[in-house]
C-alpha cells in the first residue's frame, strides 16, 4: 500500500475518464488515493473523484488556472505534491498530462515513466510496462532509485468501473503562487468535430487509401456516429489529403488502444500496426485476403468495404433500437 | 541570436525490431538510422529564424553513441552552423539525456531559443524538451504546429485533442517542441552534404559537464515483441451476411459495441 496522488485532468469543468481510470485502479489496489483537481470553479468535480474511489480530494483553484497553461499548472501540481508528500504520482498520457508531468518531475525531483499501458502496484512500488518503437515492442520500466515514482498512463489502458454514486468527497484546498509567470494562455481554439478524439475513444473506425476520396469517408463517419466512435486514418489516406494529420494512426501519427479498432481498407503497413496493435479487439475489412492487417485481426472480413461498412452501420442501428 | 536545435537519431520507421540476447534492448545490426522526423521541424524552424536575423547562429545538439554524429551532419547539411555531440550511452533514459543536454547548454555563452521535436519516434516519451527547460529554468511549450514571431515574443499554436488548439504566448529564452504543420523541412542538397562532411563536430564528455549514470532514473528491461496472435475469426458470406455476423459478434461475443 502506498500514498498515491492522481492528477485529475479537466477542461471547462469536465474531467477526463482516463484520470478516473487511474483513481479507480489505485483505490482498488488498496492505496491511500488522493485526487488533485486543478482549475477554477471546479469544486463540483470533487464528489465525482470520490465516487471513483479517491479517499481524499484536493482542489487547487485560482482564476489563473481557468485554462490550462503548462507553466501555471506545473506550479499548482508541484504545490500539491510538496504538500501531500506521496510515494507515487499518476496522470493520464494526454496532450495535457504528457506536457505537464515532465516539468513537474524536475520540480519535485521525481522519476517519470511516460506512456505506460500496463500498471500494477506491489509493495509500494509501481510495476509498469510501456510500448517502445510505437508498439513494435514493449518494455518493463524499472525505477533505478527509491524516490518519488511518477507515471503517465495511456487512456483506455485499464478501463473504468461504475462509480459509487452514494459517496461524497471530503475536499480540501491547496494554494499556489502564480506571480511572475513568463508565459500566457491567449485562447483555446475549439475543433469543430463532435466526435471523440482518436486517442481517447473506446471505438475507432479507421480508413485507408482504398476509400479513394475524402468524400467517401462519409460512410466511415456514419458508422462512427452510430456507435460513438472516433474516425482515424492511415498515413496513406492522410498523405492523399483525405483526412487531417490529427486523425492519423501510426508511428508518425497517433498511437491508440481502444476497446475496438475497425480497420477499413487498410493494408497494415508496419508503421500503422505499430500505432494500433494494442487495441483490444481488431476488425479488418479489406478486399485483399493477403493484407498484413489480417494477421492481427480478431475478426476478418474479406470483402468490399463500400458494401460491408454501410451494411454494418444498418446492423448497429437495428441493435440500438 | 543563438538558436539551438536538439535532434535524436532513431531507427527508420520501416525497421523490423529484433531484441538483443538478454532482452534489455534491440539488436542494432542492420538498422538504418534517421533523424527522428519531428526533430526536422525544429531544425527547419531554427534555420528560418536565422535566415531572417542577421548574425544569428544555429547549433545542432545530439546526445548518444558515436553513430549520432552522422545525424548531426544531416543537420549541418540542412544549414546548421555548428554541431555538438554529447557522448551518452545508448541505455540513457530521458532524465539523463535531458540533464546532459541542459548542462551542455549551460556552458554556452547565451541561449535564446532551443527547438526540439515534440517526441522521438523510438521511445515516444515526450519528456526531454520539458525536462531541459525545467533544468534551465526557462518556459517551454510543446506540440507546436505554428508560430507567429514578434521580436523575442512568440505566439505558439499548440495542438491538443479533438482538433482543438491552445494559443500560448512565450518569450525567449524558451524551449519550443515542434510538430507536423510547423513548417516544411528542407532537404539537404548534395553540395551541402559534401560540405557538411568537413565541418567540425564538437564532442562533449559527460565528465566535463558533471553528468553520470547516477542521473538515470528509469531503466527498460524484459523487452518483448508483440505475441503472435491466434488466427482471427473469418466471417464469410455476402456483404449483408458479413455485416450481420460482425455486428452480432462485436455486440454479444466481444461486447465492445
Amino acid at each position: 500500500m502506498a500514498k498515491v496522488v492522481v492528477f485529475i485532468e479537466q477542461r471547462e469543468g469536465k474531467a477526463k475518464k482516463a484520470s478516473y481510470e487511474l483513481v479507480a485502479a489505485s483505490a482498488a489496489a488498496g492505496n491511500e488515493t488522493h485526487a488533485v483537481i486543478i482549475g477554477d470553479g471546479i469544486a463540483g468535480l470533487a464528489n465525482e473523484a470520490a465516487q471513483f474511489g479517491a479517499n481524499k480530494v484536493h482542489l487547487v483553484q485560482d482564476p489563473g488556472l481557468k485554462m490550462y497553461l503548462g507553466e501555471a499548472y506545473s506550479r499548482a501540481l508541484t504545490a500539491a505534491i510538496k504538500s501531500l508528500n506521496p510515494e507515487i504520482v499518476l496522470a493520464a498520457h494526454t496532450p495535457m498530462g504528457k506536457e505537464l508531468l515532465p516539468t513537474v518531475s524536475v520540480m519535485v525531483d521525481g522519476a517519470l515513466a511516460s506512456d505506460c499501458t500496463s500498471i500494477a502496484f506491489s509493495g509500494g512500488k509501481l510495476q509498469l510496462r510501456r510500448p517502445i518503437y510505437s508498439g513494435k515492442a514493449t518494455a518493463e520500466v524499472e525505477f533505478t532509485g527509491t524516490g518519488l515514482q511518477m507515471a503517465t498512463v495511456r487512456p483506455n489502458s485499464i478501463g473504468l468501473p461504475k462509480p459509487d454514486t452514494s459517496k461524497t468527497a471530503d475536499a480540501s484546498s491547496i494554494s499556489v503562487d502564480l506571480s511572475g509567470l513568463k508565459t500566457k494562455i491567449l485562447d483555446v481554439v475549439k475543433g469543430t468535430s463532435a466526435r471523440p478524439d482518436v486517442t481517447e475513444a473506446s471505438i475507432v473506425v479507421s480508413g485507408g487509401r482504398s476509400l479513394k476520396s475524402a468524400d467517401n469517408f462519409k460512410i466511415l463517419e456514419d458508422l462512427a456516429d452510430t456507435v460513438g466512435a472516433a474516425v482515424g486514418a492511415s498515413r496513406a489516406a492522410v498523405d492523399a489529403g483525405y483526412r487531417p494529420h490529427r486523425d492519423q494512426v501510426g508511428q508518425t501519427g497517433k498511437v491508440v488502444s481502444p476497446a475496438c479498432y475497425i480497420a477499413c481498407g487498410i493494408s497494415g503497413a508496419i508503421q500503422h500496426l505499430a500505432g494500433m496493435r494494442t487495441s483490444k479487439v481488431i476488425v479488418a475489412i479489406n478486399s485483399d485476403p493477403q493484407a498484413p492487417i489480417f494477421q492481427i485481426a480478431d475478426y476478418a472480413i474479406v470483402g468490399d468495404l463500400f458494401q460491408v461498412v454501410p451494411a454494418l452501420t444498418n446492423e448497429f442501428k437495428k441493435l440500438k433500437e | 541570436m543563438n538558436l539551438y536545435v536538439c535532434i535524436k537519431q532513431v531507427p527508420d520507421t520501416e525497421t523490423k525490431i529484433k531484441l538483443n540476447a538478454d532482452s534489455s534492448g534491440i539488436d542494432s545490426a542492420g538498422i538504418k538510422w534517421i533523424m527522428s522526423s519531428y526533430d526536422e521541424y525544429g531544425v527547419e524552424e531554427a534555420l528560418r529564424i536565422k535566415e531572417k536575423t542577421p548574425g544569428a547562429t544555429v547549433t545542432a545538439i545530439s546526445a548518444g553513441p558515436d553513430r549520432v554524429v552522422e545525424t548531426l551532419r544531416t543537420a549541418l547539411a540542412m544549414g546548421a552552423d555548428n554541431a555538438i555531440h554529447v557522448e551518452l550511452p545508448e541505455t540513457a533514459d530521458s532524465a539523463m539525456t535531458a540533464k546532459a543536454i541542459a548542462m551542455t547548454l549551460k556552458k554556452e555563452p547565451k541561449v535564446d531559443l532551443v527547438f526540439f521535436g515534440k517526441e522521438a519516434l523510438d521511445d515516444g516519451a515526450a519528456q526531454v524538451p520539458q525536462l531541459v527547460a525545467a533544468h534551465l529554468g526557462i518556459p517551454s511549450v510543446t506540440v507546436v504546429c505554428g508560430v507567429e514571431y514578434s521580436g523575442t515574443t512568440m505566439k505558439c499554436k499548440r495542438e491538443i485533442e479533438g482538433g482543438s488548439f491552445e494559443m500560448v504566448e512565450i518569450t525567449a529564452p524558451a524551449v519550443v517542441a515542434g510538430s507536423k504543420g510547423l513548417n516544411d523541412p528542407r532537404y539537404a542538397t548534395l553540395p551541402n552534404i559534401m560540405k557538411a562532411k568537413k565541418k567540425e563536430v564538437k564532442a562533449v564528455k559527460l565528465a566535463e559537464i558533471g553528468v553520470s549514470s547516477a542521473d538515470q532514473k528509469v531503466r527498460m528491461k524484459n523487452l518483448q515483441l508483440p505475441a503472435a496472435k491466434q488466427a482471427g475469426k473469418k466471417i464469410e458470406g455476402d456483404a449483408g451476411a458479413q455485416a450481420h455476423a460482425l455486428a452480432a459478434a462485436l455486440h454479444n461475443e466481444a461486447k465492445v459495441v
